[in-house]
């Protein structure tokens, strides 16, 4: 491995500018982690127009904070209320929210800040080493070969998003026609344009993004009875002691591993590596009936592995332009705008900012550290922040914002018809980050299928005659048809049962 | 609360899905207690925690307001069947500009007529009632802004906005709510017209 370039990376994060916007990132990440109402991706979306006018590696830098930032907030709701504030962290309320109710809220939020911080460190070093390495796989990916990738890489994060599948698919694929308005690139034909001049050069994703992510959220939370917070007035003793720290290292070196692995994954990376940590500990444990009673290792492992599957979740977006989950996705957009396309040559032309946004993580890492553990009680404070009071500033940062990015009203109007799309979508079980996801990989989806057709000469099975293209359909028809099987067979299943007691 | 990393809603059911084998327990209050025999167990407990998140949601919908949804992808599905035909479809030896956009549309029909045929299972839909008056308020408040902004200038409408969400989606006192809506504008002149000279219509 070349260092030189790893060591530059150092260089470009330790400029003031980039210092002062990481920090500025994980401490908007920690808040919206905490805050009731939006979630990463939604912030992220509505602090898009910001990040316009600043270098692309200082807004990704911010943008990456908030996000893994986010994952250390979460963690505070789950304790203190029972509350997770982000799916990643269901698990981490068994043990963590019975650990407040013996007093010992502190240990539970310590324990949680070291682990986050180990396996955030842990995936980082990791990622420095693989993502190399996959892009230097994935250099010579062809048409066929980025079609295949595309395909399955919406699929899995549609398959594994919550709610109903179907509907998850049906969203992606409403994303991937939401792509197509606007002139052909091949043959300069204007689809869906209505003879509007706005829509000509496409729809922007920035208005989608924020109508979709934020109003939609916003509005679909108007709906919602508001519960009374009974937030603890004071958390003691947030330092782990020695005990504690020997009792969950196990848990934490365990975690990390698995929540970079599992980040890899597109899909819920961060969600599915905490409920797998959590459910190896308690098997692992020699006294399994501990957990949900408040054991440490309960806390500390599922939040090692979130935080190690949030970092490595950035391995596929940024070595082969995969976004693996909906935050990546509006990352990917943030690129985009930037005139920045991520994908396997990113390492070897644009090594200033792979390595500045990988690096800054480290130092977004300790910051959190240093912030979480004495910050605690600011924190909590924040809880009694009123939802009501927060939204509407919320709407009027969204519609004056993304004014800001085109000046123009056509953009408000965008932004407005989206959030009402996000909240239906919402609302009836569709979830919107899927479309998002397909909408940012629409038009590089549709160009390299145009072209491997072309490629060969119109016949589809030609993607089967490439090695990599064809295990990756072939993945794809797997996860396509696995439901479907299962299903099958459990209703066989029960059908059988009830003919044999029939025949009893 | 928040949502989960990427945006994806919470796993679990909206509305009147009920916590697996227990009562959901208040607000606030806990509790996965381990069940009698003394076994935790992960999944019912996640169940009951997803439960606990959605539980000041409205209801859940009925057959007929599943069948209502799958019916309108059907139906943009064929619309976008239709409006794909009107580019060249070209062919897979030679893909022309409509020849995507009809493949998706087709999907996009076909998984409608899925959503048709599992209606009945469908427990993820909300019943739309009386709450969904106040989102329909909130997006008028936004529509206004839109209308007006190119007239009047941002100032109005933007308080306009924030009053209405403060006072009547919010329910927050009257004069919380005039101050709030007040200082919002003002600030946001002073970061957006005064610090950034972003050329935004306004008045003064």
């Amino acid at each position: 491995v070349d260092l030189a370039p790893v060591l530059d990376g150092f260089g470009v994060v330790l400029q003031p500018t980039n210092l002062l916007y990481c920090l500025i990132g994980v401490v908007v990440g920690m808040l919206v982690g905490v805050l009731p109402g939006l979630g990463p991706a939604a912030t992220i979306a509505i602090l898009l127009p910001i990040t316009i006018g600043i270098e692309p590696v200082t807004a990704v830098i911010m943008l990456a904070g908030i996000f893994y930032g986010a994952q250390y907030g979460g963690t505070i709701t789950s304790v203190l209320l029972r509350l997770p504030g982000e799916a990643s962290s269901v698990v981490t309320v068994f043990d963590g929210f019975a650990l407040a109710r013996q007093g010992r809220a502190g240990t539970a939020l310590g324990i949680a800040a070291v682990g986050s911080f180990l396996g955030g460190t842990v995936s980082i070093v990791a990622l420095s080493f693989v993502a190399p390495l996959v892009a230097g796989f994935a250099l010579d990916f062809g048409p066929p070969e980025y079609t295949a990738l595309a395909l399955l890489g919406i699929l899995l994060v549609a398959t594994v998003s919550s709610g109903d599948r179907l509907k998850a698919v049906i969203a992606a694929c409403l994303g991937l026609l939401l792509a197509t308005v606007g002139r052909d690139g091949f043959t300069g034909a204007e689809r869906f344009t209505f003879d509007n001049l706005s829509l000509a050069d496409g729809l922007d994703f920035v208005p989608i993004a924020m109508g979709l992510f934020g109003l939609g959220e916003i509005l679909y939370n108007l709906e919602e009875r508001h519960r009374a917070v009974h937030a603890p007035a004071t958390v003691a003793n947030v330092w782990p002691s020695r005990k504690d720290l020997r009792q969950s290292s196990g848990a934490i070196g365990r975690g990390s591993v698995l929540g970079f692995f599992l980040g890899i994954l597109p899909g819920g990376g961060a969600t599915l590596a905490s409920l797998a940590a959590y459910a190896m500990e308690k098997r692992r444990s020699k006294t399994p009936e501990r957990f949900g009673r408040g054991a440490v290792e309960g806390v500390a492992a599922p939040e090692s592995a979130n935080n190690a599957a949030a970092t490595s979740s950035f391995i596929p977006l940024l070595t082969l332009g995969i976004p693996a989950n909906a935050t990546m996705a509006v990352i990917y957009g943030a690129l985009l705008i930037q005139g920045v396309s991520p994908g396997p040559q990113l390492v070897d032309q644009e090594p200033e900012l792979f390595w500045g946004v990988v690096n800054s993580m480290y130092i977004g890492n300790i910051l959190l550290l240093i912030m979480s553990i004495p910050l605690v009680g600011l924190f909590v404070k924040i809880l009694r922040v009123r939802a009501t009071i927060l939204a509407p500033i919320t709407v009027l940062i969204t519609l004056i914002g993304v004014y800001t990015v085109n000046y123009d009203v056509f953009d408000i109007g965008l932004v407005v018809v989206f959030g009402a799309l996000g909240y239906l979508m919402k609302k009836l079980g569709f979830d919107p980050g899927p479309l998002v996801l397909a909408f940012v990989l629409g038009s590089l989806l549709e160009d390299s299928l145009r072209r491997s057709l072309l490629l060969f000469d119109g016949d589809p099975t030609g993607f089967l005659t490439r090695p990599i293209s064809g295990t990756l359909l072939v993945l794809f028809l797997v996860v396509v048809l696995l439901p479907v099987i299962r299903a099958a067979l459990a209703r066989r299943r029960s059908t059988d049962r009830r003919n044999t007691k029939e025949f009893v | 609360m928040s949502s989960p990393a990427g945006g994806a809603h919470v796993p679990g059911r909206p509305g009147g899905h009920p916590a697996a084998g227990a009562t959901p327990p208040g607000p606030g209050m806990p509790s996965p207690e381990p069940t009698a025999s003394g076994e935790f167990d992960l999944e019912e407990a996640i169940h009951q925690v997803e439960a606990e998140e959605h539980e000041g949601r409205p209801p859940a919908a009925g057959l007929l307001g599943n069948l209502v949804v799958a019916a309108a992808v059907v139906v943009l599905g064929v619309a976008a069947v239709v409006g794909s035909l009107a580019f060249d479809a070209g062919s897979a030896r030679s893909p022309e500009a409509g020849t995507w956009p009809l493949v998706v549309s087709v999907v996009i029909v076909v998984l409608g007529l899925g959503l048709v045929a599992t209606a009945r299972r469908t427990t993820d839909a909300e019943r739309f009632g009386r709450t969904s008056w106040l989102v329909l308020a909130g997006l008028a408040t936004m529509v206004v802004f839109v209308v007006l902004i190119p007239v009047i200038g941002f100032e109005i409408p933007a308080a306009l906005l924030a009053f209405v969400w403060l006072r009547f989606l919010g329910s927050e006192g009257w004069r919380t709510s005039i101050v709030t809506s007040a200082a919002l504008v003002v600030a946001f002149y002073l970061i957006f017209v005064g610090a950034l000279s972003v050329p935004i219509p306004h008045l003064f």
